[in-house]
């Protein structure tokens, strides 16, 4: 037990580290606080939000932004600050959620084609290959019209999407460490494949896919609010980012605010994620040459 | 003759920690290289050696810089020109011959285009001139046949051959000064022989400067006439090679000398304990002082300095080298013999045994049957008794890894049966094997740096065959955990270290702790001290023998390194292109008459000592593939008989010390000829 213990403590040792590197660098902490001010935003904002985001009224039409309302209001007379601040909270938690599935089964499968190699290897890679010459978004439009919006399908489809580019990540970093002798020596000893993955293998690719897999919680944004930009994401009159820009784009010549905000969401958060991802990818990559030594 | 080519001064190199703190890697060191001398700089690994011979050329690591000093070349400063003026002088009048010549040449380039290249930068010659020089280049290194080589691009070559090239595109610009950087080190015996003769010969024909940087006091002895020892930075010893390698003054060089395994004296060498320090951790006193016999408190306070002793013609930085001076060079050679106790009882039978790296056709695969008529590894058969050592020798190529991959499971065999313990068949398909066959065989590896896993622990990784095998938990685990690391002398605190914070040899010793937490009744080494430094090399040999003695368990020994293998084993085998040539007890092996294949690596064996030459009998390409037909070694033979050599396989003989020769000559005529030469 306390062995465990200590281990955790190791963990959480690690972590601290980690985010402490990353946030040394300004790129680094600008990253990491755009990142937490959304996440945070995004947990507490129906809590202070000043006005009900479903709430129309027609004499406030495409009113625009005063101290009332901080960045006007929309077609529907809706407020946009509301709006906003309540718009990325949808394609937060669905993608979040999408690129933790993408990472697992995209982790989990490059690492055993890694592994095993040969024949079984080259079939999967191939399908990989082929899902990856479709486009997505149309496939992706071909799922949820079958299947509906609900984000019970959007997140598990999203993460099958964004997992193939994980499998192929998985894979290069397990044959950067499968033809060392700790694996040679791991299967001579007579260790099951499972247990070599997960003894010997995890440990060494891990940093390569967690980062891989902070990218594509990224690109996994974009391409949900272009879903629902699309009107395939979430259904009105939920507030999101995607469909606001959307709704509003017509009006764009004279009511931009109600574009200019949630297009400044969202890209601030994907930026955010950018470059905490960025960040991420070298603060694991300097600890190591800063440990070995000299 | 006289005139110095470079001078170094006071020189200086360190670099600033992360808490802003200087630490020195190069420490005050002062030298002169007079024109036509050869210097040989010599260090473990750590010891500044590789860049004192990049600051030589005027470069400097990107993270170090000159703290103070300098370095002239002709009284210019190197170390403070500008990179255009640096152009003009390196490859020019400075040249460098890389370690690994395979790696340092263009692929995709043919080799006459990139010594064109060298000759365009470095000189004014025209095009029909330049190709002239290129042949006369290749001949000068004596590389068969110029304009085809020329033609040819550089993985046509063998390791020996590139390396050659390396030399010629050095020597393309008239060079004073040619700076060598471990040229030798990843080449074969034989191989490693020649070059080395090469250098030797370039140097009396051109009369260049050399800087001979290497770990290997062999290499060093052969070509240099005056040596540098490097610890930790600093110059310790300087002075001619004879007095140097025969009466070392300074107590390091003396522990490196005697830890070195010689044919001369077969043994196990002493090991000197402790490792040199880190860049930074010695303040004041002797940076030698802690793994020091001769250490008292003053080395601990003072730092000696370079002092030169007229008589000697050498340098020491040492208080008590006058208790090394009249050292007689005997002593250099204590070595503890080995004794163990061999049962007359087979643990391993390995009958006939083929191994084939062939791709297998489709239908061959279906029928799980490998259709190769010229296997790599063909027909080995060798017993071996519980308790012994046996030691599979030869050059890269020889299929010694690849009989050890298949003993393990790793590898299928196409033909033959491995038994263990005289009548359990091994499966072939290490899936198919039982486990209490699979603890019972254990392998250690080369490189300590890839056998273990960077993310585990030193708990975690000893655990995982205590874990496997016997399925301990918890504090049980952890109380074995502890025994087995004692057992390779590592105390209970490295539990928690990762590799990266080991040092190369505690990394070998906690490989050697996995291997032997299993409780193995064989364990498989591959290569396990070329990748260390020759005072840890020592070290590691005598624990693998120490353990041995205490628990009877039977070593497969596999090393290119014949003084390695003479230390340590009881049995010899030669093999050449997967081919058994000898085998037999190791001090018959090692004696003439022989097979002419183990002549040959035995002519090329380097020892420290100046006065022992290599013998070079044989040329030293190695062909890619065996033979077809007829013994294996017929390509390089220097005592070839005729066709019958081509046409059949030789047959086993009984050599006159009890050895099996395999060869078509007879042990009366291989006896007569090797003696007359």
């Amino acid at each position: 037990m306390t062995k465990k213990k200590e281990k955790q403590k190791n963990t959480f040792e690690k972590i601290c580290e980690v985010i402490k590197t990353m946030a040394s660098k300004p790129s680094g902490l600008i990253g990491l606080t755009i990142l937490i001010f959304h996440v945070i935003l995004a947990i507490t904002s129906p809590l202070y939000v000043p006005y009900d985001y479903k709430a129309i009224d027609p004499t406030l039409m495409l009113t625009p932004p005063s101290s009332e309302f901080w960045f006007g209001t929309d077609s529907l007379g809706r407020d946009v600050f509301t709006r906003t601040i309540l718009g990325g909270r949808t394609a937060l938690t669905v993608t979040f959620f999408g690129s933790l599935i993408a990472l697992l089964w995209g982790g989990a499968l490059g690492i055993f084609c890694g592994l095993v190699g040969g024949k079984i290897d080259d079939v999967v890679m191939r399908i990989i290959d082929a899902f990856l010459s479709i486009p997505w978004i149309l496939a992706m439009l071909l799922i949820v019209s079958l299947l509906g919006t609900t984000t019970l399908v959007l997140i598990p489809a999203l993460g099958f999407f964004y997992g193939k580019g994980i499998v192929r990540v998985a894979r290069a970093a397990t044959h950067d460490v499968i033809a060392k002798d700790f694996i040679v020596s791991a299967r001579a000893r007579g260790h099951s494949n499972l247990s070599i993955i997960w003894n010997e293998i995890l440990p060494n690719v891990r940093d390569a896919i967690m980062v891989e897999g902070a990218m594509r919680w990224s690109w996994m944004l974009l391409g949900f609010s272009s879903l629902s930009f699309l009107g395939f994401g979430v259904s009105p009159p939920t507030p999101d980012w995607g469909l606001m820009i959307s709704n509003a784009r017509g009006l764009m010549s004279f009511a931009y605010w109600a574009v200019l905000a949630p297009i400044f969401g969202l890209s601030s958060l994907i930026i955010g994620i950018n470059l905490t991802a960025d960040a991420f990818a070298k603060a694991l990559g300097i600890d190591r040459s800063t440990k070995a030594p000299v | 003759m006289d005139s110095a080519v470079q001078t170094i001064n006071n020189l200086t190199i360190g670099f600033t920690s992360q808490k802003g703190k200087q630490i020195s890697i190069l420490k005050n060191i002062s030298t002169t290289i007079k024109k036509g001398e050869t210097v040989g700089i010599v260090g473990e690994s750590g010891s500044g050696k590789s860049t004192l011979a990049l600051a030589m050329m005027g470069y400097v690591k990107h993270g170090l810089y000159t703290i103070s000093g300098e370095c002239l070349f002709h009284s210019n400063n190197l170390l403070k020109m500008k990179n255009k003026d640096l152009e003009n002088i390196r490859g020019r009048k400075i040249a460098m011959i890389p370690q690994n010549a395979g790696q340092s040449l263009t692929p995709n380039l043919k080799i006459g285009y990139q010594i064109d290249e060298a000759l365009k930068l470095h000189t004014d010659l025209k095009k029909e001139e330049r190709d002239k020089k290129i042949s006369g280049l290749l001949n000068k290194v004596r590389l068969p046949s110029p304009e085809i080589m020329a033609q040819r691009y550089p993985h046509e070559l063998s390791g020996g051959q590139q390396q050659r090239v390396a030399v010629a595109m050095a020597l393309a610009g008239n060079p004073e000064l040619l700076l060598l950087d471990e040229p030798t080190t990843g080449l074969d015996v034989t191989t490693q022989a020649h070059v080395l003769e090469l250098l030797n010969f370039i140097a009396k024909d051109t009369g260049t400067s050399m800087v001979y940087v290497s770990h290997d006091l062999g290499a060093i002895a052969q070509v240099s006439d005056r040596v540098i020892v490097m610890y930790s930075g600093e110059i310790v010893l300087d002075g001619p090679v004879r007095s140097i390698l025969k009466n070392p003054i300074h107590p390091y060089t003396f522990g490196l000398l005697k830890s070195i395994p010689k044919l001369t004296s077969p043994g196990l060498p002493d090991s000197m304990s402790g490792s040199q320090p880190q860049p930074g951790t010695i303040k004041t006193g002797c940076s030698f002082y802690e793994r020091c016999n001769l250490a008292e408190d003053n080395c601990k306070n003072n730092s000696p300095t370079l002092e030169y002793i007229d008589g000697l013609n050498t340098s020491v930085r040492c208080f008590k080298y006058k208790e090394l001076i009249n050292v007689k060079e005997t002593n250099l050679d204590t070595v503890k013999s080995i004794n163990n106790h061999v049962l007359q009882n087979e643990i391993l039978d390995i009958s006939k045994v083929s191994i084939s790296y062939a791709k297998q056709k489709f239908i061959d695969q279906l029928l799980n049957k490998i259709d190769d008529s010229n296997p790599t590894v063909q027909d080995i058969n060798i017993n071996i008794n519980k308790g012994e050592t046996l030691a599979l020798v030869g050059e890269s190529g020889s299929g010694k890894s690849t009989i050890l991959k298949s003993i393990a499971g790793l590898l299928k065999t196409k033909d033959g049966m491995i038994k263990f313990d005289k009548d359990k068949v091994l499966s072939n398909d290490l899936k198919m094997r039982d486990p209490g066959f699979l603890r019972a065989i254990q392998l250690i590896f080369q490189n300590p740096d890839e056998s273990l896993n960077p993310n585990h622990t030193v708990e975690e990784i000893v655990s995982q065959p205590l874990r496997l095998y016997f399925g301990l938990k918890g504090d049980e685990l952890k109380q074995k955990i502890i025994e087995v690391l004692e057992k390779v002398r590592l105390g209970e605190f490295y539990l928690t270290r990762y590799p990266r914070q080991l040092s190369g040899g505690e990394k070998q010793r906690v490989a050697v702790a996995r291997a032997f937490a299993a409780k193995p009744d064989i364990i498989l080494c591959d290569e396990v001290t070329s990748a260390l430094d020759v005072s840890v090399q020592a070290a590691v040999l005598n624990l693998l023998q120490e353990l041995k003695e205490d628990f009877g368990t039977t070593y497969i020994f596999v090393s290119h390194d014949l003084a390695v293998v003479r230390a340590i084993s009881d049995r010899v085998a030669v093999l050449y292109q997967g081919r058994l040539c000898e085998i037999g007890p190791s001090k018959n092996v090692y004696q003439l008459p022989s097979h002419p294949y183990t002549e040959v690596l035995l002519g090329a064996v380097l020892e420290p000592d100046p006065d022992l030459k290599p013998k070079l009998v044989a040329e030293d390409i190695v062909e890619e593939k065996p033979p077809e037909k007829g013994c294996s070694f017929q390509g390089r033979c220097p005592r070839i008989l005729g066709d019958i050599c081509k046409n059949e396989v030789p047959p086993w003989q009984i050599g006159e010390n009890g050895n099996s020769i395999r060869c078509h000559i007879k042990v009366e005529d291989l006896k007569k000829q090797q003696n007359i030469n």
